[in-house]
């Protein structure tokens, strides 16, 4: 685990801390706050996964649909190919234009995005290739026919379907994970997330408008929530975090694809020099069971 | 003025026992206790109201052969949270003591109808049965359980979801008791949810609708997104019936609609065709 190790460090280097705090939030001289990071992950001009797939990928070969009803633009996938290592990536797609984030959903997903994923991630067991999911979503889309398909089963479908795959999957965290719709495609053996990604069980705003009864408390909600690359690595969820150029990703992208180029290769060659088949499982299940395990020490001192 | 000033002497009344139950539903007044002996079922129009995980099992499990474990999870506060109401440290200890319940799930063994099972049993009243790092503990306790002693899982949801406090480890609880059903389901034994009301949020988008079978109470409200951000989102109204058992029954999403007074024989009926060790 070395490599994480380094990644943590440069993220921490002094460098970082600036570039993000150059945002023009008027938050010179000191670190963002988790609310900043959330204008950053949410930033339109940070690459998207059609980024990933032609300017990361030396080859990406697009396979559509989930054999059921539909193709679902707002998740992506298909074979990869970053030099020698070919893999299987899927990934939410928010869109560069209007029409293009319209037609997406600005990356929310219906079942049938979920469905596809699953597909293909199947797809890449029978041929034993690695996945690799690149997480970027505000969350499942909240629509009447993503409803009435069967939001919740398609997720819940995946969660199951993910944990017992039985080749390696690689999780890397771009921009916006957003709850249980981020979740779907996020079952993993290693977790990784961009230095101003967030990840959270719920949108700041969302959890202000329910526990402070006021949306415009969403920056506090952001700050309690503990949603920023290096709270989750603290809280054991992730397990490496990628650096970005000075400002955010959106400020230099051609910069951001080289740094999660290098960390992707990296972890899949590690993972394909690791366990295999229900060794794999088997870590991959230890992995998620270990993540807020209980210990009556750190418990909630109850009154006697 | 006479017999104006009268009223005044008029004793104040004693409150009513009460007596009543008002249907949340219909309005209907019922007595308590035939409501109560009704299982919580209004007589005049058949609407299901919550039970707690203790009812719950004396509803499904024959008597005296529950036996309960786990109890020694209890809710933990990862991040130290505070929300406009204080400390969620705070919350959880006063919930915990209010109802006598270690976390927003009860698990343990018991028969149903004499077949051994694991049952894990969620109760809404402790922070709306929110799923957290101690509930997801509990459910991944009791199919670890069930698959040491090779039983059937039986899951019964209420639950508005994720617990907000406990943040990213909450939704961490979705994976970890998927990924432990998952083990379950390649160890070949059966796993049967029952969806109560409510069930929606993180839990709809985990086990819940996942089940071999899939059984729900009469008007259970099911569904992951919220029917005003649904709303806010795609600018229509929505059909009366959204998110019910029903038109998850009638969407494919739910294998069966059983009445609660129904509920245990059918759940043995349903466990009888297990037909392997």
């Amino acid at each position: 685990m070395g490599r994480e190790g380094e990644y943590m460090k440069k993220t921490n280097s002094p460098g970082a801390a600036a570039g993000a705090a150059a945002d023009g939030k008027g938050a010179a001289a000191r670190a963002p706050s988790a609310w900043d990071k959330v204008q950053l992950a949410r930033n339109p001009g940070r690459p998207t996964f059609r980024d990933y797939a032609a300017r990361m990928c030396d080859e990406f070969i697009e396979l559509h649909g989930d054999r059921l009803v539909a193709d679902d633009p707002a998740i992506s996938g298909g074979l990869a190919r970053i030099g020698k290592l070919r893999f299987m990536m899927i990934g939410q797609q928010k869109g560069v234009t209007t029409e293009e984030r319209i037609a997406c959903r600005f990356g929310m997903a219906n079942p049938d995005g979920y469905r596809k994923a699953l597909r293909l991630a199947r797809l890449a067991e029978k041929w034993g290739l690695p996945v690799l999911t690149l997480v970027d979503t505000p969350g499942a889309y909240p629509g009447l026919d993503a409803e009435a398909r069967g939001q919740g089963e398609a997720i819940g479908r995946n969660l199951m379907e993910l944990a017992g795959l039985r080749t390696p999957i690689l999780v890397v965290v771009t921009g916006e994970g957003g709850s249980g719709g981020a979740l779907g495609i996020a079952v993993g053996d290693r977790i990784l997330m961009l230095e101003n990604a967030v990840y959270s069980v719920i949108s700041p705003e969302g959890c202000a408008s329910i526990l402070w009864r006021d949306g415009a408390k969403a920056p506090e909600a952001a700050e309690a929530l503990k949603i920023t690359a290096h709270d989750l690595a603290r809280l054991g969820v992730v397990d490496g975090i990628i650096p970005e150029p000075a400002g955010g990703a959106h400020t230099d992208p051609a910069s951001a694809i080289a740094l999660v180029r290098e960390a992707v290769s990296e972890h899949l060659r590690e993972l394909a020099s690791g366990p295999t088949g229900d060794r794999l499982v088997d870590e991959r299940f230890r992995k998620f069971s270990a993540m807020g395990r209980f210990s009556a020490a750190k418990a909630i001192k109850l009154a006697p | 003025m006479g017999w104006f000033t009268k009223k005044a002497e008029i004793e104040p009344q004693p409150p009513l026992p009460d007596i009543w139950h008002v249907c949340p539903k219909c309005q209907a007044h019922v007595f308590k206790k035939s409501w109560e002996s009704a299982l919580k079922v209004c007589p005049k129009c058949g609407h299901h109201d919550r039970l707690g995980a203790r009812e719950r099992i004396a509803l499904l499990v024959d008597p005296g052969t529950f036996r309960e474990f786990g109890t020694e999870i209890t809710p933990s506060d990862p991040l130290g949270f505070s929300d406009a109401k204080g400390p969620y440290a705070e919350k959880a200890a006063a919930t915990v003591k209010k109802l006598g319940q270690s976390e927003a799930v009860v698990v343990g063994s018991g028969n149903v109808e004499g077949t051994r099972v694991v049952l894990a049993v969620m109760d809404f009243r402790f922070l709306g049965g929110s799923l957290s790092t101690g509930t997801g503990e509990k459910i991944a306790l009791a199919i670890k359980h069930a698959m040491d002693f090779r039983r059937a899982f039986v899951m019964v949801s209420a639950s508005g979801g994720a617990r907000m406090h406990e943040g990213i480890l909450s939704l961490m609880q979705m994976a970890k008791t998927c990924a432990a059903l998952q083990r379950h389901r390649e160890a070949g034994l059966p796993y049967i949810s029952i969806l109560t009301d409510p069930t929606t949020g993180g839990v709809s988008a985990s086990y819940a609708l996942v089940g071999d079978v899939n059984i729900a109470e009469p008007g259970t409200l099911i569904g992951f997104a919220g029917r005003r951000v649904i709303e806010t989102t795609i600018k229509q109204k929505l059909p009366d019936d959204f998110q019910t058992a029903e038109y998850l029954l009638e969407h494919g999403f739910v294998d069966m609609i059983v009445p609660r007074a129904e509920l245990k024989a059918r759940l043995a009926a349903v466990l009888a065709y297990r037909n392997r060790v």
